[in-house]
């Protein structure tokens, strides 16, 4: 009996959520030829939330996302303002070229759609998406996203783990492809806002150099992602 | 309901002339495509560049997907019969000579069917191991008669051939090296964009291309009119 309640009581809000509740079906794709993304955060939201803006600062836990590739701060700061939100939908990093599929549920007040993943390896590098409005009439709709620079740490370039909050570093090369014993191509950064990112340097030294990154695999082009939002 | 469906079936199967009509309905009045193609970059030839019109579901590459053997010889050695003969009976275009930067070549490409209304372009970057750029199978079934659509395009890898930038393994004039090696040596092995080129005059000495190499997407522009 408490059974059947429970479930009546389950298919009533679930009717209930879908009276303004809109489905998307997401494709999301690495573009880039030699680097991989952290775990990905979607995100919907109202018109006044966001989780970075251009030409401002990074807020902590943007910083964690840009440096260490960790969601779990943004995701609970996105929770408590009621966000829709879909988080590590690709299971892990994602290499070069890899496409995830996954539907985003949102309530129509979340009008607004942001993403974030870390460019790794970089120092505090991350494709990102700033509130595009989500489009409401049915057909698919194609976005290409740029890389960003979260205008927290010193773009060094050099691999030595370093992935907390204000460490200097960058923490690993999933492609495998890193030098080793990099002087550091610049100990510090004026520009403290999150802007687009200038690109890696790079070297070919794998031994030493001013960069642990390879100039040839490393560094990319914009835009770094495809975005794909099918409104059914 | 059954019995109705089951019957029109039977009798399509039976009657040669409604399969005929039916075939015929798929013709639509001939459409005539002009194309025109502008190399955007400093100095990076794109190798005679080949269209196709298409179906929906066939593409020459896919993002994330290794390089068929046909794109792996354009995009190493800049032939792209081979990407033409995967559909020989399709409308096509066969470029005969390099596109130059600043340069434009103009093409008409012809239709009369709705199912075969996707463009697809592609030529490669010269003076580069195995970078190409073009149009992949996009959609012109809305381009109404006299409209233009304008395309700016992005650069690809290949995926086939490591961006060594080593003398001898270039086959643009910068180098006049090896074109295709059926060799796939890169670190990413899928069809991906790609990240530039590096040159001698950004401090890696080893590479056989300059300054005058580089380039930033996009690569080429596009215009297609309905006619």
């Amino acid at each position: 009996m408490n059974k059947k309640l429970l479930l009546a009581i389950a298919l009533a809000s679930t009717s209930i959520s879908n009276i303004s509740a809109q489905e998307l079906s997401i494709s999301f794709t690495n573009l880039t030829h030699g680097s991989h993304f952290t775990p990905l955060l979607f995100s919907a939201h109202t018109e006044d939330q966001h989780i970075f803006e251009i030409n401002t600062p990074a807020s902590t836990n943007l910083q964690a996302m840009a440096e260490g590739g960790v969601i779990s701060g943004l995701l609970a700061d996105l929770t408590a303002l009621s966000a829709d939100s879909v988080a590590n939908p690709a299971e892990g990093l994602m290499a070069p070229g890899q496409s995830v599929n996954f539907k985003l549920s949102t309530q129509e007040i979340n009008s607004k759609l942001s993403m974030t993943a870390m460019i790794l390896p970089t120092n505090d590098g991350f494709v990102g998406l700033d509130s595009l409005s989500i489009p409401t009439e049915a057909g698919t709709y194609t976005y290409y996203l740029n890389g960003y620079d979260a205008g927290t740490e010193a773009n060094d370039e050099i691999i030595n783990g370093g992935g907390a909050p204000g460490a200097a570093g960058i923490p690993a090369d999933p492609l495998g492809q890193n030098g080793t014993n990099a002087s550091g191509v610049i100990n510090s950064e004026n520009n403290t806002h999150i802007h687009i990112h200038r690109g890696i340097i790079g070297d070919t030294d794998s031994t030493g150099g001013v960069s642990d990154l390879d100039s040839r695999i490393h560094r990319w082009l914009n835009p770094v992602a495809r975005l794909i939002i099918e409104v059914k | 309901m059954i019995k109705f469906s089951s019957k029109v079936f039977l009798n399509s199967i039976l009657t040669g002339s409604i399969m005929m009509a039916l075939s015929a309905c798929e013709l639509a009045p001939e459409q005539e495509y002009s194309i025109s193609i502008t190399n955007l970059t400093h100095s990076q030839p794109l190798s005679p560049p080949v269209a196709m019109l298409h179906k929906k579901k066939f593409s020459f590459w896919s993002i994330g997907e290794e390089a068929s053997e046909a794109l792996e010889i354009m995009s190493e050695g800049g032939d792209g019969s081979g990407l033409l003969a995967l559909k020989p009976q399709n409308p096509q275009y066969q470029g005969s000579v390099p596109l130059f930067p600043g340069e434009s070549v103009e093409f008409t490409l012809n239709t009369n069917r709705d199912n075969l209304k996707n463009l697809s372009i592609a030529g490669m970057l010269v003076n580069t191991n195995d970078a190409f750029s073009g149009l992949n199978g996009i959609e012109l079934l809305d381009l109404e008669e006299g409209q233009s659509s304008v395309y700016y395009t992005y650069t690809y890898d290949a995926g086939t051939e490591f961006n060594s930038e080593l003398n001898g393994t270039i086959p643009g004039p910068a180098d006049g090296g090896e074109g295709y090696n059926a060799t796939r040596d890169d670190v990413t092995s899928v069809v991906t964009y790609h990240s530039g080129v590096v040159s001698a005059d950004d401090n890696f000495t080893h590479s056989t291309l300059s300054s005058a190499d580089k380039f930033d997407n996009p690569t080429l522009r596009i215009v297609v009119t309905a006619h």
